[in-house]
């Protein structure tokens, strides 16, 4: 019997979205990815001050507000031709490495962990889902204590992000030039005190809830796959000129990897709605006016391509590039190397503190140019982030960003090809329709952004010239 | 207190960083406040349900008995395109619109709070040329809207006005409808740096510890407790405390009237951009006519202004008219006796 289950809104995401899976003889046979909210950012930015960007591309996200601040800065420094002193390198990787670590720990327990686990039986956690619970009970309870303890951690994340930028989210650190908190012993000494006790949360808690979970529900190593291809645009500059990153870009085939080039990125509107104009564009290349209810059309967001392929980014690529973790790309993989990379940055973080000097300035004055354009790509909490920023006379004249999930939560390419999330869906069994817990653990597995995926406008010309 | 208010939250056009700052309070934290404190019956992040039984959640309230639960709304409610531009699930075959679910649940609503700035004034959802009509939730419903902005909203500013309409009902508001309590003086009024500003000793870049006026504070035209209350959940630092401007993300006029972020006279003829004096707004369109010298007067005005308020000696004026005219009365002063509050 053929049937289709749509799910919507799909909750415990940033924001919500709306997937519709057909079923066949339990399993999914068919599904479609889509968005319904639309707010048209890059138009917004145009005419503003170049130095804006950073602050206002932050409000994009409330999750991940620090990644749209970090590829803002870095648009504006390539346009300027400046780099942040080396302090003021650090500093932005700490901001930025705190919000993920805020992020990741929200990711598994607020919005994963219900779906493994049986939470209280009150308000928010009901109504909910009868089925596919299976941790024993000592495990399950420990875990719900563990639930409200990582929203304290996950708190002392973002009192670091504050520490260092004023506020989270929307932090005031990250600037086109560096950063703005000198690095004082009591700063250092409050952030090392703050970053060891998540640590220790990481490790104590975190790490063996994921592994419990991993253990518990086994076939979800087989479910959510996809074949291995993978992309990451560099995370974390180790230098303040950007040559080298903690976690480098890479493109990974199967068993083939080479370097990223932008110039390969297309974006693709046949099934999202924008008004068509010829084949698929490169960012920066054409305007494509925004046309709601339009015939064909099921979502606000994209179809961004690299070289005419789905791909996917994120924690699990990053291990994969660095060779961490290798085991499978399936929805408890992503799960599993969310948790190892939160525990990495937590190192990572300690040595950067380690690394910084007092006295030594965090920010470079310069003069922002009145034309020119310039190319911000950074991996961020869940993939990654391009934006693009021209100037003409001092002012923003184009502007544009493709997030990390409009890469995952892309509707069907204009071939017809499914975008990462559609394809790790298809073929999934779904015990029971009424309640199809299957497809809501696979998709929560890419941590879903909608609110990031859907402000998309493209705008300017091609971004040839930039190779990354 | 005896039962615990529900609340229903609804996120519209949004970031979610309102949510995502909610969870940052402390104290209260989140597992007091949905345990102790309030019944959260609904938040697309945090409930378990998905789906039909989300959908239902919203459906039944809806049908539901009148004051039986506070409406916060996160976010813009797009109003182009008959509010496509924000769809909140689908119901009887139909996409169930933000304009469509805000106006309804808002009528059975014991209160309705405006969370964060978006949905206060439209914020920076419906930033020129506001793409999708987007409106602040009071232009959309037909009854009294709490606001308590912030981009995003401060965990206390949110649970503390909750907590007083659950408790005490609805905390003195001022003229945009903000809780006195947390907006009755401005960012400048309570500043630490405020010693700085007299002194005119100023930063020239950020990231010095200094007055931030010069390159960009809006905090003499913003009201909000940041200096006093400090950030995040834990009371860390605030944006100055950081070395940057204030932007004013409590002001009706956020971004646009704040904007550029690091300049004090805001410019606004632009070569892509048109913006009129109206569009910009009174508050900042006056602070840019008048410049520093009248910057003076706002302060001393401002000062006025929230004793006025806090006091409840009456409604408050129009904060730009006020300004001008104290800029007047300031330069009347100049010429005969002291200047001075």
């Amino acid at each position: 019997m053929r049937r289709t289950v749509i799910i919507d809104p799909v909750t415990r995401a940033n924001n919500q979205g709306r997937i519709e899976v057909v079923i066949e003889g339990g399993r999914v046979v068919d599904c479609r990815s889509s968005c319904f909210f639309f707010r048209g950012f890059e138009v917004m930015l145009e005419g503003r001050d170049p130095r804006d960007a950073p602050y206002f591309t932050e409000r994009i996200c409330g999750i991940c507000s620090a990644a749209h601040a970090t590829a803002a800065a870095f648009a504006l420094e390539n346009l300027a031709g400046v780099r942040p002193p080396r302090n003021g390198n650090i500093l932005r990787n700490l901001i930025l490495a705190a919000d993920t670590l805020q992020n990741h720990i929200r990711h598994f327990y607020v919005l994963a962990v219900p779906d493994y686990v049986a939470m209280p039986e009150k308000p928010p956690f009901t109504p909910r889902y009868r089925r596919g619970y299976r941790l024993p009970a000592g495990v399950n309870a420990r875990m719900i204590e563990h639930y409200f303890a990582a929203l304290d951690v996950s708190r002392a994340a973002h009192e670091m992000v504050t520490a260092l930028g004023g506020k989270a989210p929307f932090g005031h650190g990250i600037v086109a030039g560096g950063a703005t908190v000198p690095p004082d012993a009591a700063v250092v000494l409050e952030l090392r005190s703050r970053l060891g006790k998540i640590r220790e949360f990481v490790r104590g808690k975190m790490l063996p809830d994921a592994h419990a979970i991993a253990e518990a529900y086994p076939e979800y190593f087989e479910l959510g796959k996809r074949s291995v291809r993978l992309l990451q645009f560099g995370l974390f500059p180790a230098d303040p000129e950007r040559r080298e990153f903690h976690f480098p870009g890479m493109v990974v085939e199967e068993d083939r990897s080479r370097e990223v080039d932008a110039a390969s990125i297309t974006e693709h509107v046949r099934h999202a709605y924008f008004e068509e104009n010829g084949a698929p564009r490169a960012p920066g290349f054409a305007r494509p006016e925004p046309r709601p209810g339009k015939p064909g059309g099921h979502s606000w967001i994209k179809a961004p391509r690299y070289e005419g392929k789905a791909f996917e980014g994120g924690p699990l690529a990053r291990l994969w590039i660095t060779g961490r973790y290798r085991r499978g790309v399936s929805a408890m993989d992503r799960i599993l190397a969310r948790a190892y990379e939160t525990d990495l940055l937590c190192n990572l973080m300690e040595q950067w503190l380690e690394e910084l000097e007092p006295d030594r300035p965090v920010f470079i004055p310069f003069e922002v140019p009145k034309e020119g354009e310039g190319l911000g790509l950074t991996g961020s909490m869940r993939g990654n982030l391009l934006h693009f920023m021209r100037v003409e006379r001092g002012r923003i004249s184009r502007y544009d960003i493709i997030t990390p999930s409009a890469w995952h939560f892309s509707p069907r390419d204009d071939l017809g090809r499914p975008g990462p999330v559609e394809e790790a869906l298809l073929g999934t069994p779904v015990e029971t329709p009424e309640e199809p817990v299957e497809v809501g653990r696979i998709v929560r597995s890419f941590d879903p952004c909608y609110a990031c995926a859907t402000h998309v406008m493209v705008g300017g010309r091609k971004v040839r010239e930039f190779i990354v | 207190m005896t039962a615990r208010e529900k609340i229903l939250w609804l996120v519209t056009n949004s970031c979610l960083g309102d949510t995502v700052s909610f969870l940052n309070s402390s104290h209260p934290n989140y597992r007091q406040l949905i345990e102790e404190f309030f019944e959260l019956c609904y938040n697309n992040f945090l409930s378990s349900a998905e789906g039909e039984r989300a959908a239902e959640i919203l459906s039944a309230l809806a049908a539901g008995p009148s004051d039986a639960f506070t409406l916060v709304v996160e976010g813009t409610v797009p109003s182009a395109a008959e509010g496509l531009y924000c769809v909140l699930g689908y119901r009887r075959g139909r996409p169930w619109t933000a304009l469509e679910a805000v106006r309804e649940l808002a009528g059975k609503a014991r209160y309705v709070v405006a969370a964060g700035t978006c949905a206060a004034f439209g914020g920076p959802y419906a930033a020129h040329p506001n793409p999708t009509g987007s409106l602040p939730v009071s232009k959309v419903v037909r009854r009294r809207v709490i606001n308590v902005p912030g981009c995003p909203v401060h965990p206390d500013w949110l649970a503390g006005t909750l907590y007083h309409l659950a408790r005490y009902g609805e905390p003195r508001l001022d003229e945009y409808n903000r809780p006195v309590l947390y907006f009755g003086e401005t960012v400048h009024d309570r500043c630490e740096r405020r010693h700085y500003f007299e002194s005119g000793i100023f930063a020239r870049e950020p990231g010095e510890p200094w007055c931030m006026y010069k390159i960009g504070c809006k905090g003499p035209v913003t009201h909000a407790d940041c200096p006093v209350r400090q950030w995040s959940g834990e009371h860390t630092s605030w944006p100055v405390g950081a070395n940057t401007p204030c932007i004013g993300c409590t002001s009706p006029e956020f971004p646009d009237g704040v904007a550029p972020f690091f300049e004090h006279l805001p410019d606004i003829g632009t070569p892509a951009v048109k913006v009129t004096a109206n569009r910009v707004g009174l508050l900042t369109g006056a602070a840019t006519a008048l410049g520093i010298g009248a910057h003076l007067a706002a302060n001393i005005l401002s000062g006025r202004l929230a004793y006025t308020i806090r006091r409840g000696l009456g409604a408050a004026k129009k904060p730009a008219s006020l300004l001008q005219k104290s800029h007047r009365r300031k330069v009347k002063q100049r010429d005969g006796k002291c200047a001075g509050p």
